[in-house]
């Protein structure tokens, strides 16, 4: 293309810029591990340092890349491109970022290559370490883990900027001009983070609220030494992972640029041990390097078919939830105005009523159902709930604790559904949650019916007088009548009195002078 | 001292680039702020320590790098993994910043950093100092009153920041003059070579308090690097 680059110089030229992609894929990467990452400066020389800056090579990714290379370098119409997308315990999945590595044809002959193209290429690294902490995606990455994780894919070839929604900004980093064409490095990047929730919304109906922990500890992995990127498959690679299987993760996810403080959330772990899972593994991955094996492992998303976007498969999930009714399925929020919010999952307890199991009988997983339909839709519901009672009661507690704390989205078909001979260990925990929530909730609880349950405030205890204040004030509301105003006492006494009158009379008569006495001292 | 000193308010020299950024921050964002700007602007300008073998050839040390958490501003940042540098950053951006809270005046002021190279002159003129890059940070204190709206001017500033480094990573693309690379005799007429594990440009860092009035009353040089031409 160029016969005045000198053999030797073409030769450094095109592995300077091999190595300066692989060194862009690193950086882009390392920087949406959600870690803060720190190399040490070196003053004397290691000879592997390219470009003079401490940048770590993750085996995985180096391969990644060098795979989606596949011996080309980037070169008109053919870039490389670094997507950076975000992937809730769900199954849904974002694309937050595409980090396109161009050339154009714009051609610098008179430059040195390798003193100064060198150098530029690695200033425009340093300007990637600059920017890539600056667009949205960094602080998204640095708190992922519990409710949604980060993955990047690497492709060559031609950007696709599509899957950015709609407004998406371009920042460039830079560019170096050689002598065989100019190499620019820019970001587009997604700023409308509500997608998520809109689609979300139109899928499923929100029938139930749950509650997510915003403030659990984010799970700096202590435990390994890196934290994962993963990858999705490839556009070429069709393959249709095998079937899910238990997730570590907690699958909660909570979006929300807005201040926190407008909802308080709650998380259990102890939910998550049951199928179905919502982030799958599949345990099939070739083991890379070892130190990031595991993580791969751990984290290594797998979907059905068509996940790449929308597709059957993210509708699957929410009636997947549906239908398991043991599932204590990880809780999830919807806020709205909140930024990519997620669809409520439906943790119905099991002991639902009649209508309820049929509302959610859209047989996904017969595993699920095979306990829950043929008992509920015939027998009673003391039945089902006895079947499922027991492994819902438990988790129906937390769920309903912690739905409560919120008060922002009740847990309606518990109260509403519960029927009176719903098992014991339901009852206190009703009446108990029903007062507080009286008490306390301030959004609308208005569909429940009213419950019995006694009154038991804590503030009339009282040790003296062994009644509660109810009993008191019915009791003295209506005391017995005073004995002397009887009337059948009235009408003894009348007839005594007219008995023994004379009598009386007599003796008066004979005091007479006493009494004139008396009655001259008043005077 | 030996070199004739920038003149406040006067126009950069010749050949010199000069960047302004502008920030409002509340009191206890400046330093923080202060030192994301100076610490992005010196990632670019920082190289290796030069290793001059024989013949005139070097070779470059490794430059580490990292992240940066912002107490007072949702914002993170890269540096240069110098603790040195980071020290001597940290020296002046606090005098900067105790110099804006003891002026009296209302928060405003600025801080500048320089390149310059050094032109040895001949006995008994002194040398001169050169400057080539100019940055500015503009700076304008504010006060909040109350917990809700120092929450919005956490991501506010935050999102500013970002737009500065933006800012500078533009400037650093243009590729535009730069000293060009010394050779042995001349490397500390160019680089700043005290430090052990980076090697900066020579640079200066320096500030200016605004009275209310908008003029610079206050003007302090601080030479916050050793100068190796003291004669």
């Amino acid at each position: 293309m160029d016969t005045d680059l000198s053999s030797q110089d073409r030769k450094d030229l095109d592995k300077f810029i091999k190595f300066f992609a692989l060194k862009t894929v690193q950086v882009i990467v390392q920087a949406r591990l959600g870690e803060k990452i720190c190399t040490r400066s070196s003053s004397s020389p290691t000879g592997s340092d390219w470009f003079n800056l401490a940048i770590k090579d993750i085996p995985e990714v180096t391969h990644e890349a060098k795979k989606a290379l596949a011996g080309q370098l980037p070169a008109v119409g053919r870039s490389m491109c670094v997507e950076i997308s975000l992937k809730t315990s769900e199954g849904d999945s974002m694309e937050l970022e595409i980090w396109c590595l161009e050339m154009n044809e714009k051609c610098d002959k008179e430059i040195k290559v390798s003193y100064t193209v060198y150098n530029r290429l690695s200033l425009l690294l340093k300007s990637l370490l600059a920017i890539t902490r600056v667009t949205p995606a960094y602080r998204l990455s640095r708190k992922q883990g519990h409710e949604y994780v980060i993955l990047y894919r690497i492709y060559f070839g031609e950007v696709q900027l599509s899957g950015l929604g709609e407004g998406f900004q371009t920042v460039r980093v830079g560019t170096v001009g050689t002598p065989v064409g100019t190499i620019t490095l820019s970001c587009a990047y997604r700023i409308n983070l509500a997608f998520m929730s809109t689609r979300q919304f139109e899928r499923t109906p929100p029938i139930m609220g749950i509650i997510i922990d915003h403030f659990v500890d984010r799970p700096y992995p202590s435990s390994s030494p890196m934290h994962p990127c993963n990858y999705r498959a490839g556009e070429d690679n069709g393959a249709v992972y095998p079937s899910v299987e238990d997730s570590q993760e907690v699958c909660t996810t909570s979006f929300s640029t807005s201040p926190p403080s407008q909802y308080v959330f709650t998380v259990t772990k102890a939910h998550f041990q049951t199928p179905p899972p919502v982030v799958t593994d599949t345990l099939k991955v070739p083991v890379m390097g070892l130190a990031f094996s595991h993580q791969l492992s751990s984290s290594r998303l797998s979907y059905q078919p068509a996940a790449l976007g929308v597709g059957s498969a993210d509708t699957g999930y929410p009636v997947l939830f549906a239908g398991g009714l043991n599932a204590a399925h990880p809780h999830q929020l919807i806020g709205p105005g909140k930024e990519g919010g997620v669809p409520p999952i439906p943790s119905q307890p099991a002991h639902g009523t009649q209508a309820d199991q049929e509302r959610m009988c859209t047989p996904l997983d017969g595993v699920h159902y095979s306990a829950a339909t043929p008992s509920s839709s015939e027998d009673t519901e003391t039945v089902s709930n006895s079947s499922e009672g027991k492994c819902g009661s438990p988790r129906d507690l937390l769920e309903t604790i912690f739905i409560r704390k919120v008060g922002a989205f009740v847990n309606k078909p518990i109260n509403q559904v519960n029927p009176p001979d719903s098992p014991d260990t339901e009852s206190p925990l009703q009446g108990s949650l029903h007062s507080e929530g009286s008490s306390g909730s301030s959004t609308g609880n208005t569909h429940d019916d009213f419950v019995m349950i006694d009154f038991k405030p804590a503030f009339s205890k009282d040790d003296i007088l062994p009644m509660d204040l109810g009993t008191f004030y019915r009791e003295f509301q209506n005391p017995p009548q005073l004995s002397s105003l009887s009337i059948d006492i009235g009408a003894q006494s009348m007839a005594e009195d007219l008995d023994s009158l004379p009598e009386k009379l007599a003796v008066h008569e004979k005091n007479v002078k006493e009494f004139d006495a008396f009655v001259e001292t008043l005077q | 001292r030996t070199h004739r000193p920038a003149l406040p308010g006067a126009a950069p020299a010749m050949n010199c680039r000069a960047e302004v950024l502008e920030v409002s921050v509340e009191g206890r964002q400046v330093e923080e702020a202060m030192l994301a700007v100076l610490h992005t602007v010196l990632l670019h300008r920082s190289t290796g320590k030069f290793h001059y073998k024989k013949e005139g050839t070097y070779s470059i040390g490794t430059v580490g790098t990292q992240d940066v958490d912002c107490d007072f501003i949702d914002f993170a940042y890269v540096r240069v993994s110098s603790e040195e540098l980071d020290r001597a950053l940290r020296k002046a951006v606090g005098e900067f910043k105790d110099a804006l809270r003891n002026s009296g005046s209302d928060g405003m002021g600025q801080i500048s950093l320089e390149f310059y190279q050094k032109k040895k002159s001949r006995w008994p003129f002194s040398d001169e100092c050169i400057p080539w890059e100019l940055w500015t940070i503009k700076v304008n204190v504010v006060n909040l009153a109350n917990e809700q709206e120092r929450q919005i001017c956490r991501e506010k500033v935050g999102e500013k920041l970002c737009e500065k480094i933006i800012n500078i990573v533009e400037v650093m693309n243009r590729h535009e003059y730069l000293p060009k690379m010394p050779t042995q005799s001349e490397v500390d007429n160019v680089f700043d070579t005290s430090l052990k594990d980076v090697q900066p440009y020579l640079y200066k860092i320096s500030y200016q308090i605004t009275d209310s009035l908008g003029t610079s009353v206050t003007t302090t040089m601080r030479r916050l690097i050793k100068d190796t031409l003291a004669l």
